[in-house]
């Protein structure tokens, strides 16, 4: 009787937490013997080939190239012939006792989320995991808990469905299933999870009983971490502000939205004010470079940043030759490029080499802040929110729409002069977009 | 430098070394398969250690695939009295004094903290914080003189030690120490060094402005370069030395050059600090394909190579199996060997932990 057997992500460094998928080098339905080299990995130290602990067929290759996966996720199903299992698991798994999947036990350390066994303290109480019900006995578990648990087993989604699930807090159980074959998809997910948004403020969560939690500095938390203080304790920050009426860029985000050409594709204040960067860099090139302790490398070229928060943490991908393109294919690069962030699917690559940065933090509702550097680039501008406030036009208080645009740049390179200058610009092309024909 | 054994596996003694050629003269085909069997297994173990650490089963493995000339050749030159001390790459002198394979994986899972006897063995502990070893070996060296253990004439009675360093370790402090100390105490201290060309990125031109072998002369410590990857140099330039030390002629230094085909250990990526073409440069030297050019010159056929092969295959299997089956250690182990007596403050921390171990679930 052939069995299926799982292969969990192992920690191939020391004290590695993920690695991304970078090369599948078997398919489903592909023989496999032990040691067989299966795929390749990236993780934060290196690329490596993960060899097959199994003899078999592969019956599902449980992680697509390109995503990144914990340590202890399983990556791959082969399907073993011969009633033993290939290996002796040698952690018995009292929880999933009754499941057919059969993984390699690993060492200490690597979690395998529900398949490894629980140990929680004893008096912790009614546990919501469906691995840690089981392993309690029934009488002292809640029935509707229990119910609750195997609804959400039941639903049927692949793996990186039910992670994006768990990110994004959408309980698997309440979306509506639009899959061929009745399985959850990446778009209900999102769709359920855009949903979940709209009611999330009006809700506040009870104090928790406990004083403090303590929640691990790892992944990208870890990484924003060392490069802002990287960025703050090399570069000596300075932030400036200018107030300005950005009533006439309002109207002109309002004609291009309706406009046929800009069909389909969003239309946001941060695109103009991307345009706006690109042209204020074209006046003032310094605030668009590089310091290194030799020279300082300026670029004719813009590579622009735009600060996404993803929900995994703050991540600043850039798009590449920003200054080549158009209105149209700058407003289609910020929205892929905002997609693939929200998806967790931003490769290394499109993190890197960036040149000048946005950061639209208006989106919350702030005023202005002042950013800090992005590691390597001497500037940044933060696009605040844009409300209608009193404004004085030929000495009337009229009602405009009004922003603060903030700005930090590394004063190693860029004086008050060009600082001002520069931002001076940025605000004149909100102030009247039409400087951008130019 | 000593090299007996060219590329080609054709041997020859040139005439300024024709001592060590008389210790080869005393070998005959039985040494060789043995070596050459020896070289093979080490290596066939090594790429199955480095599968399991990739299959999440070993916390780390630290590979010595084309260092095997310079391990077993110097390990059959070790007396069976003699100490030896590892840094933590040396599996090929490992099993030439009878330290059993999965020991060494057990340490590298993490079931336990050595894994063999040294008192049995004479193959001591690994030293995970390189260098520290030569330390040890040199402390080891001046109790064995005071003893009385060497230089008597009697070979039931003299011993000498031996200690396993790297390129990189030659620049800690820790052996310019144990280099002076063994000098000045005349000990009876053999240091191996296996320049394998790299201390983890940093190529061995960072770590010396000087020859290896010549690191020891300004301590008062003689040295000579042998080919790494020539299993018959490297025994004959440790059996000759090793007993000359015996005899109380002081320390000494051998530099083995050879090279580290695969990665420092299993977390690092080595194609981001050297070139492919350097790598080809030392494959092409390789000691095992060279010992086997070598045997089959002196007849030796198919058949020998073939069951050498199957082997290999059977011990991956085993090794493979017994790994997988490795038990948990009990948890009291942790503080079994902090102290040799009793303590009250180790005994209070073992019942700290057993309490907080059973106020949790699904205890075994």
């Amino acid at each position: 009787m052939a069995k299926i057997s799982k292969f969990p992500l192992p920690d191939v460094g020391e004290g590695l937490t993920e690695a991304e998928i970078v090369s599948w080098q078997v398919a489903e339905g592909d023989q496999v013997t032990i040691n067989q080299v299966i795929c390749e990995i990236e993780t934060a130290k290196s690329v490596v080939e993960l060899p097959c602990p199994f003899e078999g067929t592969v019956s599902e290759l449980l992680v697509q190239v390109g995503e990144t996966v914990e340590v202890g996720q399983p990556i791959i199903a082969v399907s073993v012939a011969g009633s033993d299992p290939p290996v002796a698991a040698p952690i018995a798994d009292v929880a999933n006792a009754d499941k057919p999947a059969e993984s390699p036990a690993n060492l200490v350390g690597y979690g395998e989320g529900e398949q490894t066994k629980s140990r929680r303290r004893k008096s912790s109480g009614m546990s919501s995991s469906a691995a840690a019900a089981a392993a309690i006995p029934a009488a002292v578990i809640p029935t509707s808990n229990v119910m609750a648990a195997s609804q959400e087993a039941n639903v049927s989604a692949k793996p990186p469905i039910r992670k994006l699930a768990k990110e994004l807090s959408v309980d698997l159980s309440n979306v509506d299933p639009t899959g061929l074959h009745g399985e959850v998809t990446r778009e209900d997910v999102m769709r359920a999870a855009d949903q979940a948004s709209v009611f999330k403020n009006i809700s506040t969560p009870e104090a928790p009983t406990d004083r403090e939690e303590r929640i691990p500095v790892k992944g990208v938390r870890k990484a924003i971490a060392s490069a802002m203080v990287e960025s703050a304790f090399t570069a000596p920050h300075v932030s400036i502000f200018v107030d300005v009426d950005a009533t006439r860029t309002m109207e002109y985000v309002k004609r291009l939205k309706a406009s046929a050409d800009f069909a389909g594709v969003k239309v946001t204040p941060l695109l103009i004010m991307a345009k706006a960067i690109i042209w204020a860099v074209r006046r003032n090139p310094t605030v668009n470079s590089t310091w290194t302790d030799e020279e300082i490398i300026v670029h004719y070229f813009v590579n622009l940043g735009i600060a996404a928060a993803t929900p995994r943490g703050l991540i600043v991908p850039n798009i590449k030759d920003a200054d080549k393109l158009s209105m149209f294919d700058l407003a289609v690069a910020i929205e892929q490029l905002a997609a693939t962030a929200r998806d967790g699917k931003t490769q290394p690559a499109e993190t890197q080499n960036g040149t000048i940065t946005i950061t639209n933090i208006g989106v919350f509702g702030v005023d202005t802040g002042t950013p800090i550097l992005n590691p390597g680039e001497v500037g940044i501008v933060a696009l605040g929110s844009i409300q209608k406030k009193p404004w004085v036009v030929d000495d009337e208080i009229v009602i405009r729409q009004v922003t603060t645009i903030g700005a930090t740049f590394d004063h190693r390179v860029v004086d008050g002069d060009v600082a001002s200058r520069f931002l001076a610009d940025v605000a004149s092309v909100i102030q009247e977009p039409a400087l951008l024909l130019d | 430098m000593l090299q007996l054994l060219d590329q080609e596996g054709q041997y020859e003694v040139p005439s300024k070394y024709s001592q060590y050629g008389e210790i080869i003269d005393q070998l005959g085909e039985a040494d060789y398969k043995k070596f050459y069997r020896d070289m093979a297994r080490i290596r066939r173990f090594d790429e199955e250690a480095t599968a399991l650490q990739r299959q999440g089963q070993l916390g780390l493995w630290v590979p010595a695939i084309g260092q095997e000339g310079a391990q077993i050749g110097s390990g059959y030159a070790v007396g069976n009295k003699d100490h030896i001390f590892p840094s933590y790459r040396e599996h090929g002198v490992a099993i030439t004094h009878g330290v059993e394979l999965m020991s060494i994986l057990k340490m590298m899972r993490g079931v336990n903290h050595g894994g063999w006897d040294p008192n049995e063995t004479r193959f001591h502990h690994y030293a995970i914080v390189l260098a520290s070893q030569a330390l040890h070996a040199a402390g080891y060296a001046m109790g064995v003189k005071f003893d009385g253990l060497v230089g008597t004439g009697d070979p039931e009675n003299d011993l000498a030690v031996i200690t396993y360093i790297g390129d990189g370790a030659t620049a800690e402090g820790d052996v310019s120490e144990a280099l002076l100390f063994a000098a000045v105490n005349e000990s009876p201290l053999m240091f191996f060094v296996q320049n394998n060309q790299w201390a983890i990125s940093s190529n061995v031109e960072t770590t010396t402005k000087v020859p290896l072998f010549t690191r020891g002369l300004g301590f008062g410590v003689p040295g000579i370069r042998i080919d790494g990857n020539d299993v018959l140099a490297s025994y004959a330039a440790t059996k000759l030395h090793m007993d000359e030390i015996r005899t109380g002629k002081g320390p000494f230094l051998i530099e083995a050059l050879t090279y580290r085909i695969g990665a420092h250990t299993t977390s690092d990526d080595p194609s981001k600090y050297r070139q492919s073409e350097e790598v080809e440069f030392w494959k092409a030297k390789d000691p095992i394909i060279r010992f086997e050019k070598f045997l089959r010159r002196q007849g030796i056929g198919d058949d020998f190579f073939e069951q050498v092969t199957q082997d290999g295959e059977d011990l991956a299997k085993e090794i493979r199996e017994s790994t997988f089956a490795l038990p948990d250690p009990p948890m009291e182990n942790i503080f079994e060997n902090v102290y040799t007596d009793p303590h009250p403050l180790v005994d209070a921390q073992r019942q700290w932990l057993q309490d907080y171990e059973s106020s949790l679930e699904d205890n075994e």
